[in-house]
């Protein structure tokens, strides 16, 4: 798995509440047997003004000028400012998949839902939970200053500011330890495959009718 | 000490590790798996050089991708017309193929969407952990399992590990006491409590659904009410073990065989949260005060009933939402002040994992016997759950209804619920919708879904808005 330490970049804003997985990649777009490539789709109904299909060409597609990633200011933006519920409905990891692809790093919210936050982690994402009022503050400073930058500092658990100040953010010390390390899951979890297969086994003795044939 | 939860006992019998930083192993019973999010997953373990580490476990079927259209069905795979979409279902059954997993494929007698047939097969079961690429995982705990859906990455771990990374979530119960009125539906239930909850009011959360009215409701009513947990932002939803459950699971294809039925069921009597059980949220209703409902906006928690009129954004308190619903109000084309009654409908949906069971078909068959789809409804989709359904429905007449009525009979899957196949809504039409979600473009660019029960979908169809079932139920007995 990608590693996530420490992280400067441009931030900008996709300002409204409840943003579903939905939104962040449309469905069709779930037809790819890839897990690269999303990029291009990303929020692909409220970038573009024409309907999206696969394995297109999306270089001539007409854009949505009102949609803030299509404005020059910012371009190349890595860290995504977002409101609260970021990510809810669908559990299509090509969400994360998408902003990753698209050259997301961070996501800020003041809250996200919960399959979205556990499918970030997987993918180098950094989803990062603040106040509905640092969130709101964040806002108005990213408005009010074109190229407003944040540093990002997981180890430390901060984020500096440009005007020198600085936030801290919680985060589950496991998933830290993953994303600070690049760590496989999957080989972190098969270091217990002994505990593993002996649960199973009594778990098979104690609940037979649980392990049929299918 | 104070008793467990239903959810408490089935994350503790599950434990396989507690870690030291909080998070867990859990053990995995059943995996389900579908053509669209599995295939990167099994990509990743073929990179990896690993195996499933209990193949028995798993069970695939192909269901939100394939046309439902009984002539492009009937040539199977390579007769789908969407290359991309064809690949991803012949990717399926090669990587069940190659690895030994049982599937049922796209036009074989157990298929259907993931949620219909894992309870109907009997492969989820009381007592289980189930997980499955899929937010609407949550259905399969309306049989006293711990389900809930997981990305693919951990649909990846799954299949090497049979375990889950997980943290335990906190309890919630929902109650809903007294009765339900007549016409008033699971889907009317479980929309009136995300109206009440809010689309992240379960975050965090395993919703635990108690209380005489989920006593009383079938089996097929639970599915459709632990479907939506996620709506309300739990991923896990549940309903403890009792008769009605017991009677649902004896005797289905992969439902425990005599010889353990008897320890079976002990085990599952014990699949309820303790009378001193200590919930860290509780939420009230009155099913007496629940009317049948219609989603107005573009979340699933803007749902009125239809009585209603659509609200004003300006007199609502939270910031939040009041953006949220002058956004909606202008997607959505309504003006404050409108009958919902008065929207009118250009399609209607009724399928799903949360609406396409027989009891779901026999409820808009109720509806549509003896009528017309009215002349401003372009189109009427009737997409059975599974094959199963299918063919229960068709053994009964109810496709005849549907079809005299005006209304297309069509092939299982997941259709227009999320739109991935052909099956979808045009730029600015209004649908009647059993489905779940009514997110912008969910159902197709500029499409605007209204969420409602079946017999509140027919009774749309056939007078071509929104109207109250009660009122063509009262006709009825005339």
């Amino acid at each position: 798995m990608k590693s996530f330490k420490q992280h400067t970049g441009l931030v900008a804003p996709i300002d409204r509440a409840n943003v579903d997985t939905d939104m962040i990649i449309p469905k069709q777009f779930l037809k790819s047997i890839k897990r690269s490539g999303f990029g291009p789709n990303l929020f692909d109904e409220l970038r573009y003004l024409d309907e999206g299909l696969p394995d297109q060409d999306a270089s001539n597609r007409p854009l949505n000028k009102d949609f803030p990633l299509n404005w020059p200011r910012y371009k190349g933006a890595s860290i995504l400012l977002a409101r609260e519920n970021f990510g809810c409905g669908s559990s299509r990891e090509h969400a994360p998949w998408a902003l990753d692809d698209y050259g997301f790093r961070v996501v800020i919210a003041s809250s996200f839902a919960d399959i979205f936050y556990n499918n970030c982690f997987k993918n180098g994402l950094l989803p990062i939970v603040l106040s509905k009022d640092i969130v709101e503050s964040l806002f108005l400073a990213l408005e009010a200053n074109e190229g407003y930058e944040l540093l990002v500092d997981l180890q430390q658990q901060s984020i500096s500011l440009p005007d020198g100040t600085s936030l801290s953010f919680e985060i589950d010390a496991f998933y830290k330890q993953c994303l600070l390390e690049g760590l496989d899951e999957i080989g972190l979890t098969l270091q217990d495959a002994d505990s593993i297969a002996a649960f199973e086994q009594q778990w098979r003795v104690n609940s037979p009718w649980l392990f049929g044939a299918l | 000490m104070a008793g467990l939860t239903l959810y408490d006992k089935l994350w503790d019998s599950h434990l396989v590790k507690q870690r030291d930083d909080g998070s867990a192993l859990l053990y995995i019973d059943r995996h389900l798996l579908h053509e669209v999010t599995s295939p990167q997953a099994f990509e990743g373990l073929r990179l990896a050089g690993r195996k499933p580490w209990r193949i028995d476990a798993n069970l695939a079927t192909a269901d939100h991708n394939v046309p439902t259209t009984p002539a492009e069905r009937a040539g199977g795979i390579a007769a789908i017309t969407d290359k991309v979409a064809r690949i991803q279902v012949q990717t399926l059954d090669d990587n069940c193929e190659a690895f030994g997993i049982t599937e049922f494929k796209m036009n074989d007698a157990g298929q259907g969407i993931v949620h219909v047939i894992g309870p109907e097969q009997g492969a989820t079961l009381p007592g289980m952990t189930v997980v499955c690429g899929d937010s609407h995982t949550a259905t399969h705990g309306a049989l006293g399992a711990l389900a809930h859906g997981i990305g693919t990455s951990e649909v990846e771990h799954v299949l090497a590990s049979q375990c889950l990374v997980a943290k335990k979530m906190k309890n919630m119960l929902v109650r809903v006491d007294g009765e339900l009125g007549t016409g008033v539906t699971a889907k009317d239930v479980v929309l009136a409590v995300i109206a009440r909850l809010g689309t992240a009011g379960g975050t965090g959360y395993a919703m635990e659904f108690g209380g005489e009215v989920f006593r009383k409701m079938s089996m097929e009513g639970r599915m459709t009410v632990c479907n939506m947990a996620i709506e309300a932002g739990a991923r896990v939803g549940m309903v403890a073990v009792d008769d009605i459950t017991l009677d649902y699971v004896k005797g289905r294809k992969y439902a425990p065989s005599d010889d353990v039925w008897p320890a079976a069921v002990a085990n599952w009597q014990t699949l309820h949260s303790d009378n001193d059980a200590v919930f860290d949220a509780v939420v009230e209703f009155q099913g007496a005060d629940i009317q049948p409902q219609v989603s107005w906006g573009t979340s699933p928690e803007m749902v009125l009933p239809v009585s209603a009129v659509v609200p004003d954004p300006e007199q609502m308190e939270d910031p939040v939402k009041r953006e949220g619903a002058i956004r909606a109000l202008q997607y959505m084309d309504l003006q404050v002040g409108q009958k919902l009654t008065d929207i009118k409908v250009d399609r209607v949906f009724i399928g799903s994992c949360t609406n396409s069971r027989i009891e779901d078909l026999r409820a808009a068959a109720d509806v549509a016997r003896g009528r017309k789809v009215a002349a401003n409804v372009k189109q009427v989709l009737i997409v059975p759950g599974s094959q199963a359904v299918k063919a229960q429905a068709e053994a009964e007449q109810l496709d005849q209804i549907f079809i005299d009525a005006g209304m297309e009979w069509r092939e299982p899957g997941c259709s227009m619920c999320l739109a991935m196949n052909a099956d979808k809504l045009g730029a600015g039409e209004h649908c009647a919708s059993t489905s779940n979600r009514n997110f912008e473009g969910r159902q197709g660019k500029g499409g605007r879904t209204h969420l409602v029960s079946p017999a509140m979908a027919a009774a749309a169809a056939v007078a071509g808005h929104f109207v109250d079932v009660r009122e063509l139920m009262s006709t009825e007995t005339t």
